[in-house]
């Protein structure tokens, strides 16, 4: 059975990062002629003597003719284990936004680092990144190996470089592999040219990460997303909370809480269109019925008695600006949506402004531009239902909209909470 | 994956959930193991995931539907998500009077089976009222005219949710499109001022007279949609799979002969065994040789295919680079 698998990338041009995925795209064969084509009639146009993989990826008029890559774009591809999801994301300091967005569902993120230059600030940003948004795996890939004779003492101070600077975040998995994009090292091929490592590829990195345990499976958190009472004659008296799950295994016959009410009831079915299951995991979307007839709606929480989430309306978290237009300052207040919940809340306090490239905290900030990243206290009208965001990336993370423009602003990375 | 040596698999911080994980195993007597996903299953969670997000947060819903592989897809996936409850939104064809009947025949029979509502969007009726004019010449196509008879159909239902099945694997512009996707007054399409879309968190948020439109299989790629639609046994219009025809070649593809398509010099009418990979307006889908008779025997010739089924089958993808960039910036699916 093949797996989904999600991967973000970041990484500047320099770096080779969109010949890495061309590469990986093209050695796995998932480049299609016509697109080869179009690339080679590209690279032709702009007066390049090799095939410019980063073509394949650049996709906005502005991008090609501009030579950068403007937003995230996903890339598809597969292997007979499994199919992977990967959101590529360009590595210049102005684009953290992106590398927020493409970072938020993957499981593993791949760090273009090149063997010449060493850990750059760009690499720490994107490693902090990574970690901020709670990416389980990380591989570090060490490129342009060709540029410094297939060295293992390079490889090997490249590495160290990075681990002094990796003991200050919190990474629980972190891998590292020597390659060139450009021959294809090490990329889906074992490299002739490194006989002294004995590591596995890229790919075979990426097809071998365990990413089962990556889900929260003890919380039981079920964000009700629809209500549903179909008024038909054979399910006159049905009525189904639908929703994905988003936290823990939820059982037939559980006990369980509603959040807000606090009434507890038991789950009597869990239906799907297929027919009814005795249990579902995150990402499941299911259906579920209770035993009691009691009032649940969209934005309601279903957890257990025993294990609920914080209900608060003080939300501290850490938070990253992705406005152009606007930034955040305390006392305004947004929209924010938080798993189905909508609710109003009001910025109480800003208690610094994280440098993404030093780490260092400046308390001294009162307010956050764009890609400026915080810690921010919320308060919100209602109660939310949440838990840190280290414990569950699903009931962890908001976001906050503008109420005049509609635009999402920010995105929030609840922490540890009180 | 074991850690061999190296500096690669060394496990740095242990986190404080990997902390706690470990404890829960050691003092519960035995955490079940999630039920395991395929990536289908994954795929169609999410999908199904995306469209009751989108229905929750919108007055007036609508799915646009062509009777293609796609909108099939996306027609399941919004039963599955609402069941057992009917369908609670009309879906939309619009319909450039140019369609295989094969195709006509499938939608009716969709339609009717399901029982659901449909919305027919003439481009035909548009042209008759004068508020789009005809392309002329052997080449014309009612393409680029579906995008004004769509939006004024969405205008005139006030529809603030569309749905489409786009998928971002098939081109460039569409690869970097979010699945809540917002349009102006006008329907147009910005791409370098989009919202920030992250984790499952969708913002539907809109005024009045602008909509979203929500594609729930963007994550999907061809394969993905032809194994799924094996697996669910999921119906299809007959030009998909291996039949004989009169047809003509230009461009490299084999057009289909029909009232709406004038010969060029040169080109001529043959009779060959043929399928095609989509199924949109007959003047611009192109059908190639196969003898793909199942959706097992597609699967296999999608596998071995070296092209995109943009590439080999959509004529009007071919005038430039940015091409779709283009179209959808003015507000095309």
């Amino acid at each position: 059975m093949t797996e989904l698998v999600r991967i973000a990338t970041t990484g500047s041009v320099d770096d080779g990062k969109s010949t890495l995925i061309g590469r990986l795209l093209f050695d796995s064969k998932q480049i299609f002629q016509d697109q080869l084509e179009a690339v080679e009639d590209a690279s032709r146009k702009r007066g390049t003597d090799y095939i410019d993989l980063a073509l394949l990826t650049d996709g906005l008029r502005a991008e090609r003719e501009q030579g950068i890559t403007i937003d995230v774009a996903y890339r598809y591809f597969a292997t007979p284990k499994r199919k992977f999801v990967l959101a590529d994301t360009p590595g210049h300091i102005q684009y953290t936004r992106n590398m927020v967005t493409g970072s938020s569902t993957a499981n593993i993120a791949l760090i273009l680092v090149d063997a010449r230059q060493g850990i750059l600030e760009q690499t720490r940003r994107h490693s902090f990144l990574a970690s901020l948004l709670g990416v389980p795996h990380l591989i570090l890939c060490v490129n342009k190996m060709d540029l410094v004779d297939w060295s293992q003492e390079r490889f090997d101070e490249v590495v160290e470089e990075f681990l002094q600077f990796a003991r200050r975040l919190d990474i629980s998995d972190l891998r590292f592999v020597p390659v060139s994009a450009l021959e294809g090292d090490n990329v889906v091929q074992q490299s002739q040219n490194m006989p002294w490592y004995h590591g596995p590829t890229v790919l075979e990195m990426l097809e071998g990460i365990h990413i089962g345990s990556d889900q929260n499976l003890i919380d039981v958190r079920f964000p009700v997303q629809y209500v549903i009472r179909p008024q038909l004659r054979d399910y006159q008296d049905f009525r189904g909370y639908a929703g994905k799950v988003a936290g823990g295994l939820i059982k037939r016959g559980d006990e369980v809480m509603v959040l807000p009410s606090g009434f507890s009831t038991r789950v009597r079915s869990i239906e799907t269109y297929e027919g009814q299951l005795e249990e579902a995991a995150p990402p499941m979307s299911i259906v579920i019925t209770l035993e009691d007839d009691i009032d649940v709606s969209r934005g309601d929480m279903i957890c257990r008695p025993n294990n609920q989430p914080h209900a608060s309306q003080d939300i501290d978290s850490m938070l990253a600006w992705m406005s152009e237009g606007s930034s955040l300052e305390v006392g305004a207040k947004y929209a924010i949506k938080h798993t189905t919940r909508w609710g109003r809340a009001m910025v109480k306090d800003l208690q610094y402004r994280l440098d993404v490239n030093t780490l260092h905290r400046d308390e001294s900030a009162h307010m956050l531009a764009l890609n400026e990243i915080g810690r921010v206290r919320l308060r919100s009208t209602n109660p939310f239902f949440f838990d840190g965001y280290r414990r569950n990336r699903d009931s962890g993370s908001f976001i906050l909209v503008d109420e005049r423009t509609n635009v999402t602003v920010a995105a929030g990375m609840i922490t540890g909470q009180s | 994956m074991a850690c061999l040596q190296g500096h690669w698999g060394r496990s740095l911080v242990l986190n404080e959930y990997d902390r706690l994980k470990r404890d829960v195993v050691e003092h519960y007597p035995s955490p079940v193991p999630a039920p395991h996903l395929s990536h289908l299953r994954a795929l169609e969670s999410e999908s199904i995931h995306i469209i009751r997000e989108a229905v929750a947060e919108s007055e007036n819903p609508v799915l646009l539907f062509s009777g293609g592989k796609d909108s099939a897809l996306v027609l399941r996936l919004a039963m599955k998500a609402f069941w057992p409850a009917r369908l609670p939104f009309p879906v939309m064809h619009v319909d450039t009077g140019h369609n295989f009947d094969e195709v006509i025949e499938f939608r009716d029979r969709t339609i009717a089976e399901l029982e659901i509502d449909l919305i027919v969007a003439s481009v035909e009726e548009a042209i008759g009222q004068g508020r789009v004019t005809e392309e002329t010449g052997p080449r014309a196509s009612r393409n680029r005219l579906q995008t004004e008879t769509l939006l004024n159909a969405i205008d005139k239902h006030r529809f603030d949710v569309v749905f489409g099945g786009a998928r971002r694997d098939e081109e460039k512009a569409r690869a970097k499109e979010r699945v809540f996707s917002f349009r102006d007054e006008f329907g147009q399409w910005d791409p370098k001022n989009q919202r920030p879309e992250l984790w499952a968190l969708y913002n539907g948020r809109h005024r009045n007279g602008e909509h979203i439109r929500v594609f729930p299989i963007s994550n999907w790629t061809e394969m993905d949609v032809w194994q799924y639609i094996e697996e669910e046994e999921i119906d299809l219009p007959a030009v998909y799979f291996s039949h004989r025809r009169r047809v003509f070649e230009r461009d490299g593809m084999l057009m289909a002969e029909s009232p709406y398509l004038t010969l060029l010099d040169g080109e001529r009418v043959f009779e060959a065994v043929v399928r095609f990979r989509t199924v949109g307006d007959m003047t611009c889908t192109g059908g190639f040789e196969s003898t793909a008779s199942s959706v097992q025997d597609i699967i296999e010739e999608v596998s071995a295919s070296r092209i995109t089924e943009r590439g080999a089958s959509r004529a009007d993808d071919r005038t430039a680079d940015a091409a779709m960039e283009d179209r959808k910036r003015e507000g095309y699916f």
